[in-house]
């Protein structure tokens, strides 16, 4: 396989006196799903926001397409090409679709040497990427807000491929989502991947991760074990992983084997 | 686009069709088109023949009308860009305050004493918005204190230099000045003799202005409401700007995520307000000739109203200057209005109470309904 697009190595991430990252080590490369998975506060999401420049690491090094990178803010990684979605901040409900899905990127004409917000562009183009990932809009200029979870996420998705994505990062995208709704998330991620993006997809839950991940990261109070990949992994190897191994047993026994 | 079947995409049977006049409908300005015409209904049946229709009369609630306008185009930018600012009354006074010392006490000609206040005065929304942003306290909070702040200073400083509240003189310092008519002037005034000559509009019978008519041009106030209301509807709708607006109201978190430069938008609109503060202050002094330390008091919340019955949200995020210019009609015509059909003026006060909440009623309904909010 060719070199890594991004590689962050040895990343560590101190708030004051917790500890969230303790010298982290992850590569993604184009094309795969890599799922990031881990219980709460195992630093899933203090992870992924340094990738995404919200956060800048205590320590450690990231490099996206061989180089170094130092992100000062969202922007440059924005720029740079990855693209986050996040779980409940992707979308501002009060906004017609087109108006988010070009937020931050709104397309120009100019009009007597004044540039003009491109609202024809803005909603053709909107109807068009959501018309391809299955979603029938009311119009271009429905509210965020009338749209179901899933349908909020995959626009999102959809947005962040528009504006030509090398990373996608998605912070656990199907955890407040029914079943035909995750259902629909993961196939978009499948779509995805398929067009040659990497996606670093976080989730709690491991047969959505099992379902559409090539490699699989478990962090665990801030730390990680390493990497497994498709089939030399089993979903209950997983499951123990992210529980921290030991206690995971004994409740798994005291449940029955439902968890 | 190709109009066979397979072509299309299947329609969801789960959204219903929507009818084109409905949709023409449910826009954030019903709420404020809806009171308009009942307004204005209300007094062609009751004050049809005080005077309120004839030529004079309309400039008077038209001037009053523009007034509440331009601090409102000016307090709806700032409240769908997620906050509020309190001090607008107060900077009404300062400005206008401002004008007076620099131009009347210190002898500097006009033009520059506007546009020193105009500086000024921009730089303390700036000012404002650095505060709040930087802080991060509510808006509310921090131009509370610049509400008192600068109503200190109004009535501190023109007691200091010249004992007295009330600076006056500026109407014969300004005659020569080349700005002062943008603020003060009129417009279109051959445009309203003539209607007089031929007798459209009724004429001056006695006295010096024999043969004037008794409109004799367009106040710039109106002219300045007019461009203001024109100006913060394109730059919110049309540009890119303006969805940085909404944007940063509706989540600003969401919003700085992809790179909207948030602090910056928020900033920008207060000084925007500032400005639209001052540009009321320029005009009142210009008008009166003189500038009192009680100018503008409560002005602050009569744009807020307007801003609202005009249907934005006080949460930020949504709005429309067009419904808040409606807003501010109202506002104008009913104050005005009561006034002709000679009725008790602190009736005023329960008609807009019972107008607001009508209003504001009928806005949050329409709104849940385009914004799927629950
Ligand atoms: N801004 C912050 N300031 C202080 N501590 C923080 C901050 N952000 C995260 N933490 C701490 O870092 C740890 C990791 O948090 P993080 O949000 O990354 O967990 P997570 O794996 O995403 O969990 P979840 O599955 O619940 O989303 C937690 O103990 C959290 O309290
Ligand atoms: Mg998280």
């Amino acid at each position: 396989m060719a070199d890594p697009i991004i590689r962050m190595v040895d990343i560590e991430k101190h708030f004051g006196s917790v500890i969230a990252l303790a010298g982290v080590t992850l590569e993604v490369f184009s094309g795969e799903c890599h799922c990031l998975l881990g219980d709460n506060g195992a630093g899933k999401s203090t992870f992924i926001k340094t990738m995404s420049g919200v956060h800048k690491p205590t320590a450690g090094e990231i490099f996206f397409e061989g180089k170094i990178m130092n992100f000062v803010n969202p922007r440059d990684a924005i720029n740079a090409g990855i693209a986050t979605v996040y779980q409940d901040l992707a979308m501002i409900p009060l906004m017609s679709v087109s108006r988010n899905f070009f937020m931050g990127n709104e397309p120009l004409k100019r009009i007597a040497g004044i540039s003009f917000f491109d609202h024809q562009f803005a909603n053709r183009v909107t109807m068009e990427e959501m018309r391809k990932m299955g979603i029938n809009l009311r119009g271009p200029d429905q509210a965020v807000g009338t749209l179901s979870g899933g349908e909020r996420q995959t626009v999102a998705i959809s947005r962040a491929v528009y504006f030509g994505a090398k990373v996608l990062i998605l912070d656990e995208p199907t955890s407040a989502l029914g079943v035909r709704q995750t259902a629909n998330v993961l196939a978009t991620i499948d779509k995805v991947r398929k067009q040659g993006i990497a996606v670093v997809f976080i989730t709690h839950n491991v047969r959505h991760a099992m379902a559409v991940g090539d490699r699989f990261t478990v962090l665990n109070r801030g730390k990680t074990l390493g990497t497994a990949e498709r089939g030399k992994i089993t979903p209950e190897e997983l499951q123990d992983l992210m529980a921290g191994g030991q206690e995971m047993v004994e409740l798994e026994g005291s449940l029955g084997g439902t968890v | 686009m190709s109009t066979t079947a397979q072509a299309q995409t299947p329609a969801d049977e789960r959204v219903k069709e929507i009818s084109a006049f409905r949709k023409a409908l449910i826009r954030p300005e019903l709420g404020g088109i809806c009171g308009t015409i009942i307004v204005f209904a209300f007094f062609l049946l009751f004050a049809h023949d005080s005077g309120m229709f004839n030529s004079q009369g309309v400039i008077n609630w038209s001037v009053v009308s523009a007034q509440f306008t331009i601090i409102a185009v000016g307090a709806c930018l700032l409240m769908i860009a997620g906050e509020f600012d309190l001090s607008v009354g107060s900077m009404i006074g300062f400005a206008g305050m401002m004008i007076a010392i620099f131009s009347a006490t210190m002898d500097w000609p006009v033009w520059l004493a506007i546009i020193t206040t105009f500086a000024l005065c921009i730089s303390l929304g700036a000012l404002n918005g650095f505060i709040v942003i930087r802080t991060g306290l509510p808006s509310f909070i921090v131009t509370l204190a610049f509400l008192f702040i600068l109503r200190g200073f109004t009535i501190y400083f023109p007691q200091l230099i010249e004992r007295k509240t009330i600076i006056g003189g500026i109407k014969d310092i300004s005659a020569n000045d080349w700005l002062a008519p943008v603020f003060g002037g009129k417009i279109l005034t051959g445009f309203f003799q003539w209607l007089g000559e031929i007798g459209a509009i009724a004429t001056f019978e006695r006295g010096n202005l024999a043969g004037k008519p008794v409109v004799d041009g367009i106040p710039m106030l109106i002219v300045w409401a007019i461009a203001l209301v024109i100006f913060g509807h394109v730059l919110l709708t049309k540009t890119r700007f303006g969805n940085w607006i909404f944007a940063s109201g509706g989540d600003a978190q969401a919003a700085r995520y992809v790179g909207v430069p948030v602090n910056r938008v928020k900033i920008l609109m207060f000084m925007f307000t500032a400005f639209c503060a001052t540009v009321f202050a320029t005009c009142q002094v210009m008008e009166f000739g003189s500038a009192g330390a009680d100018r503008g008091l409560l002005k602050e919340f009569e744009a807020i109203i307007a801003v609202v019955i005009g249907g934005a949200l006080l949460t930020g995020g949504y709005g429309s200057v067009i419904g808040a210019a409606l807003g501010a009609l109202i506002f104008g015509v009913v104050q005005q209005g009561l006034f002709f059909a000679g009725v008790e003026s602190s009736l005023f006060r329960v008609f807009l109470g019972v107008l607001l909440l009508m209003a504001v009623i009928l806005n949050t309904y329409i709104r849940r309904m385009i914004t799927g909010e629950r």
